[in-house]
């Protein structure tokens, strides 16, 4: 597959979860709808980053990617081909495609393995590199490529720190060369110091693999520097996807505005000023609001937001919004943090 | 530090050290800290997991006691010395005079009790007051601290609000007996942006209005320069800098705040740049390094300073309340910091300091983190 095609593609895709009552006899009575409705497309070789707050379901739209997670409906095109229906053999060998790297470096590896086989278990799931001491060659080059030191093989995962055991993660997603990583929060946990070798390394494996990578966060800096396009989700649903360095300078979606407007910046002089806060909570999934989602925490919501749901629309420049009253570009110097700073300048 | 005439020294903190005892060996958790905070103030203290800054926080309202820590130096608060009151005396002082709020509101609320009730309980344990004045106080606090219909949620359990919500509850708890000094480690890492920013406001608005002085704990620099107006930055158990916030992100004087400058992405800068991660990784604090404790991560470091330990002390003349640890000269340190504040790389910084020619002994072990 060349830099620039189609490898993903998410149609309408939902997710709802049942919500049940009753002990013996369980009837549902609900749905938390955690993705709901979602369409994007990434090529290959390019990052997308999806951003958004707690609950707003873009761990759950990773998990429906790699069938971790079922659709409830939608479609899932993998270089062309709908994988949501796929069982047995079909669907372990597309599972080689894409590979995942989780959040938590403590509790997504087996303490009771070692390294080593961590890292072969890959191997060993789909009888792969069999031959006498190949198992250990390939591990070990792994090992050296994420930067860990190839002697600790037969160390467990207490003996590493925190961002040693990221490699870890890294290096069990790398073994099989998939095309596609999923990231989900990979440098969260993480100390500062830290976050950058893996930011870095994740970057430098991507160039040399070319690997294909959605990438997960909540810390929109961190998206900003890894991604050349940034999906925005809230309570299920994309609100506006635009390629990074346009998302940054000229949200569009009142939502993405209050979200980098809430961005803590290490500048104390950009800090010190009134901020336009955003009130009130993410509202319950289960119970979404109708309309605009975001209407009722919207300093801008006007009827219609009540009522109608916007759709994705494009607003030029690469940017599509589901917003009925989106950002002007003279607002936006009102807003961000980065564009004061411009200003000061 | 400006003084003014309402306003004097609150807390100061002299050569705090707190050591654990462990099987391994003695683990200096806290190694010789000092600092002062005003009255009304805000000092931020920022560090990574491992640099003694919650340990440092713990000890001041005597929670490591318990613990086998020993703890030595003075802690000065309000004319008292927080390290030799008696126990009794302590427990008044503690969520008295000195509240704290932690990272996780939902662990550090009891489930089964109603929020209500937890809020009257912190206040009759402190004073007498009447059950039902208390209940109409936890509601008046609920107000202040923002929780919408206060009348309602006094008698929800934690579990019936959002994690920003019950930030504002331990808040609202704390600021019950109206403390001179709100201890807030971590308030605000397990909550999403928007509520992060809800809190922080939140923080500032009660410190302007009560008057009560807040000691900031994090790790996250966007956050301490937000709120804070001294910023003490920790590591390996030990203030390494501490300036006002302006000074501290605008005139860094160490290398390890500087890593710490460099190596976050930002909203503004150029994309697609390579970040400056610092190499390796915190030192064990059993076995802390010899000489400056950062040497080995450092890109400055000279053969001089894996053997002199550097102490903390005023780096520019002009600013005598910027303190920093680094055997560096004055005018070494000018040169590297506008080196890499311009995008230079610890390379050219080395370059702009005159110490490139110099080599460095950095341990092979030491680099892959």
């Amino acid at each position: 597959m060349s830099p620039g095609e189609t490898l993903i593609e998410v149609r309408n895709a939902t997710k709802h979860f049942p919500i049940s009552k009753g002990i013996v006899f369980k009837r549902n009575v609900g749905a938390v709808r955690a993705v709901d409705g979602v369409s994007f497309e990434v090529r290959a070789g390019e990052t997308l980053g999806i951003v958004g707050e707690t609950g707003c379901g873009k761990s759950t739209t990773a998990r429906l990617i790699t069938r971790l997670l079922d659709v409830t409906s939608g479609e899932v095109l993998f270089e062309g081909r709908d994988i949501t229906k796929l069982k047995g053999p079909d669907l372990k060998a597309i599972r080689r495609e894409m590979q995942m790297i989780f959040q938590d470096p403590y509790s997504s590896l087996n303490p009771r393995k070692t390294v080593g086989a961590i890292i072969a278990d890959p191997f060993v799931i789909h009888g792969l590199e069999t031959g006498p001491g190949e198992r250990k060659k390939r591990v070990q080059e792994l090992m050296d490529r994420v930067g860990l030191n190839p002697e600790h093989y037969n160390r467990y995962p207490h003996e590493f720190s925190g961002g040693q055991r990221q490699r870890i993660g890294v290096a069990r997603a790398l073994a099989l060369k998939p095309k596609l990583i999923i990231a989900d929060e990979p440098v969260s946990a993480l100390d500062v110091s830290i976050q950058a070798q893996i930011l870095n390394l994740l970057r430098e494996l991507q160039r040399e693999f070319g690997l294909t990578m959605i990438f997960i966060a909540h810390d929109l800096a961190v998206v900003r520097h890894m991604c050349d396009r940034v999906a925005v989700m809230y309570l299920g649903k994309i609100v506006e996807m635009a390629p990074s360095d346009t998302l940054y300078t000229l949200p569009r979606h009142r939502y993405t505005g209050a979200l980098l407007s809430a961005v803590p910046v290490a500048d104390p002089d950009l800090a010190q000023r009134e901020r336009h806060l955003l009130g009130g909570d993410v509202p319950s999934p289960a119970n979404p609001p109708e309309g605009c989602r975001f209407h009722p925490r919207c300093s801008h919501a006007g009827p219609i937001c009540a009522t109608d749901e916007p759709a994705l629309t494009d607003m030029g420049g690469g940017t599509v919004a589901a917003c009925h009253f989106p950002i002007a570009e003279d607002e936006v110097g009102d807003l961000l943090p980065v564009a004061r700073g411009s200003e000061r300048l | 530090m400006t003084v003014e005439s309402t306003t004097g020294t609150l807390l100061s903190v002299e050569d705090l050290r707190v050591d654990f005892p462990t099987f391994d060996g003695v683990v200096h958790a806290v190694d010789g800290v000092s600092y002062t905070l005003e009255h009304g103030a805000t000092l931020g203290i920022v560090g990574e997991s491992g640099s003694g800054k919650t340990v440092g926080a713990l000890t001041l309202i005597g929670l490591t006691r318990t613990q086998g820590a020993e703890v030595s130096g003075r802690i000065m608060f309000d004319g008292r010395d927080l390290l030799t009151v008696s126990k009794d005396e302590l427990r008044h002082i503690r969520g008295n005079e000195i509240a704290m709020i932690f990272q996780d509101p939902l662990s550090s609320l009891h489930p089964q009790f109603r929020v209500g009730s937890q809020i009257v309980e912190a206040m009759r344990i402190h004073r007498s007051i009447t059950r039902s004045a208390a209940r109409v106080r936890a509601m008046e606090l609920l107000e202040l601290v923002g929780i919408p219909d206060p009348r309602r949620r006094v008698d929800q359990y934690p579990h019936e609000f959002s994690g920003g919500m019950r930030q504002r509850v331990m808040i609202a708890m704390a600021l019950a007996n109206e403390p001179k000094l709100l201890i807030a480690d971590e308030p605000t890492t397990a909550l999403d942006v928007t509520v992060q920013a809800q809190i922080l406001a939140l923080l500032e608005r009660l410190r302007r209005e009560l008057g009560m002085a807040i000691i900031m704990i994090t790790h996250d620099l966007g956050v301490v320069a937000q709120i804070a107006d001294r910023i003490a930055v920790m590591y390996a158990g030990r203030i390494v800098e501490a300036a006002d916030s302006r000074r501290l992100f605008g005139v860094p004087q160490h290398p390890y705040t500087w890593g710490l400058l460099r190596s976050i992405p930002t909203l503004d800068g150029p994309r697609g740049v390579e970040l400056l991660p610092i190499p390796g990784r915190p030192p064990s604090l059993i076995h802390p390094p010899s000489g400056c404790h950062f040497h080995p991560r450092c890109a400055y470091a000279l053969p001089s300073h894996s053997t002199i330990d550097p102490v903390l002390a005023m780096s520019d003349a002009e600013a005598p309340s910027h303190l920093s640890a680094c055997l560096l000269d004055q005018g070494q340190r000018a040169a590297a910091w506008a080196a890499l504040k311009s995008g230079g790389t610890p390379e050219q910084a080395r370059q702009a300091a005159g110490i490139a020619d110099i080599a460095v002994p950095v341990p092979e072990a030491e680099i892959a983190g």
